[in-house]
């Protein structure tokens, strides 16, 4: 079974990447981009606030900073697609293929330890809860907060033509709405989170590295789509609340897999298992639907 | 009032499939007019539109609205002047939206947007009236998605999304082409009361000549990317669709061959 740090620690890592499923949220059901910049956007996150760190500023404000450097970024992504037409999903993997570049640049090395550095982490130890539920405790927080904020956003006036552009941009113009500044400012604004979920990434675990945003799309995608198979994302808040879920529950299934000896399963399985998750969380749906209705047909 | 002046548009130009598809068109709607614009398939009328609501850019020529020039600018640049009904009944309205939250993004049609909330309480005495005005009960539905509504029921939304907001201009695209008959009709007589009871500013394009002439103040007859011919007030009323066949004739030596035109 899982041991009780092994749990903390998969709700620890669940909840950034439910940070980061917020992101792709934005860019794959909002706005209908398929944007794969968050597999640099994500180290790039990490790789602003641990040089911001060891350069001896305040550990929220680099946290900051590393939002502020995913919003330029996905903004980059959105402005290659919008004004010089380039396909969205080649526009993402142009930023992506040079945001390594440019990671490698801002850390001056491949990776980067925050070892003995304050971080956002560090106040909350003092609180007297158990070592492994602190950055657990923090992250519920700054999950909730960011589920509101989007919420509200998602609401407001801007939030609503942002929501039209993705679904049906022609009746989005004819409203007077700037359909590319909407695409713009929605694949900032989720990149930004994901650099959020990059940077308090690297503060918890104690290092930043040029490699760890591979494969943080398809773990973003898993938690959207696991997350909507558990919660159906009828309404802005229950689509919101279904990525936090689908990626505290994603990271669960792989502490299980790995740790369940019975499957004889290991840590170098774990993209092999993410593969085969995703299957699942995109099959089942459709799956149970058509139960649903043998089930409902037989009672007919 | 609305001036288009010797507009010219070819797709594909330099191509093999070059088609021109305004050949210098000009046309002047009159504050409080209510054209209705036919025309054969291929004859521009939908590109005409389009060129209007800055969906299309035209080549050359010249768009006044209001004694403003919008022909450089982009459709949501000219979106507070120019309202618009697609003709497909999915196409003016988002179906993941719910009902208020499509007519809240329609209430601000062409101004700036903030970030206070999108659906406000001071809208919902509209949104109801105006909903309890097309007697489908959908005041009662407001927070529906609008994916819920049939066909029909969407257009007339779209209609009143459209007018919601004073325009310029209404264009209106076929917009009771994809109806079932009795759904169409009901679609064109709220859109007649509307534009009587607010004295819009119309255009509208349809592809039934008996339409054309049971509707509106004026009719405007395209082919081959220009006006052929223009008539309005006494000399439109009592017209029939075989006078507007001998007129159309009289005017180009040509057959109409578009059987939809005569049976629509």
């Amino acid at each position: 079974m899982l041991s009780e740090i092994a749990f903390y620690g998969a709700l620890e890592t669940g909840l950034i990447y439910g940070l980061v499923a917020f992101g792709i949220y934005i860019s794959f059901r909002v706005l209908d981009f398929p944007d794969l910049t968050v597999d640099g956007s994500f180290p790039l996150g990490a790789a602003v606030a641990a040089m911001l760190i060891m350069a001896g500023w305040n550990p929220w404000l680099a946290t900051g900073m590393a939002i502020v450097a995913g919003m330029a970024a996905g903004a980059v992504t959105a402005l290659l697609n919008v004004k010089l037409n380039i396909l969205n999903l080649l526009a993402s993997i142009l930023t992506m293929i040079a945001l390594y570049s440019v990671n490698l640049r801002i850390m001056g090395r491949p990776n980067v330890a925050l070892l003995g550095e304050d971080t956002v982490l560090t106040p909350w130890y003092e609180l007297g809860l158990e070592f492994h539920q602190v950055p657990v405790l923090l992250f519920v927080i700054v999950a909730l907060v960011v589920l509101v904020l989007l919420w509200r956003f998602m609401k407001s006036e801007t939030g609503l033509a942002m929501r039209a552009t993705g679904a049906n941009p022609r009746m989005a113009r004819a409203q007077g709405i700037a359909t590319g500044a909407m695409i713009v400012l929605g694949v900032a604004l989720s990149n930004g989170l994901v650099g959020l979920a990059g940077a308090l990434f690297a503060q918890s675990q104690g290092a930043a590295d040029v490699t760890m945003g591979v494969g943080v799309i398809v773990i973003g995608l898993a938690s959207l789509i696991g997350g909507e198979a558990v919660l159906t994302p009828s309404t802005v808040v229950r689509a919101l609340f279904a990525c936090i879920i689908g990626a505290i529950v994603y990271r669960l299934a792989i502490a299980f897999a790995l740790n369940a000896d019975a499957l004889g399963l290991q840590a170098q399985d774990l993209n092999l298992i993410t593969a085969v998750l995703v299957t699942l969380a995109i099959v089942l749906p459709g799956v149970r639907t058509k139960l649903t209705h043998r089930f409902s047909r037989k009672q007919a | 009032m609305i001036s288009a002046t010797d507009l010219k548009l070819t797709f594909g130009k330099g191509t093999p499939l070059e088609n021109p598809a305004l050949r210098g068109m000009s046309l002047t709607v009159n504050q409080g007019e209510f054209v209705t614009v036919i025309g054969s398939n291929g004859a521009g009328k939908s590109t005409f539109l389009n060129a209007l609501a800055g969906e299309v850019m035209v080549d050359s020529g010249k768009i006044v609205v209001d004694n403003q020039d919008v022909t450089r600018l982009p459709t949501h640049k000219r979106a507070n002047r120019v309202a618009r009904v697609f003709q497909d009944p999915l196409a003016g309205t988002c179906e993941n939206l719910s009902i208020e939250e499509n007519l809240a993004l329609a209430i601000k049609r062409g101004q700036r947007r903030g970030l206070t909330s999108a659906v406000k309480k001071q809208y919902m005495k509209q949104f109801s009236d105006s909903l309890s005005s097309l007697n489908l009960g959908l005041e009662n539905r407001l927070g529906d998605k609008m994916g819920l509504l049939s066909g029909g029921q969407r257009q007339a939304v779209s209609l009143l999304m459209a007018s919601l907001t004073p325009s310029s201009i209404l264009l209106l695209d076929e917009h009771t082409a994809a109806l079932d008959p009795k759904t169409a009709r009901f679609v064109l007589e709220l859109t007649e009361h509307i534009i009587a009871t607010q004295q819009l500013t119309a255009l509208m394009v349809t592809h039934s000549m008996k339409q054309a002439l049971e509707v509106g103040n004026r009719t405007v007859m395209l082919h081959q990317g220009q006006v052929v011919f223009d008539i309005a007030g006494k000399e439109r009323d009592g017209l029939e669709v075989k006078d507007l066949l001998g007129l159309f004739e009289k005017q180009r030596g040509l057959q109409v061959d578009d059987d939809s035109l005569l049976l629509g």
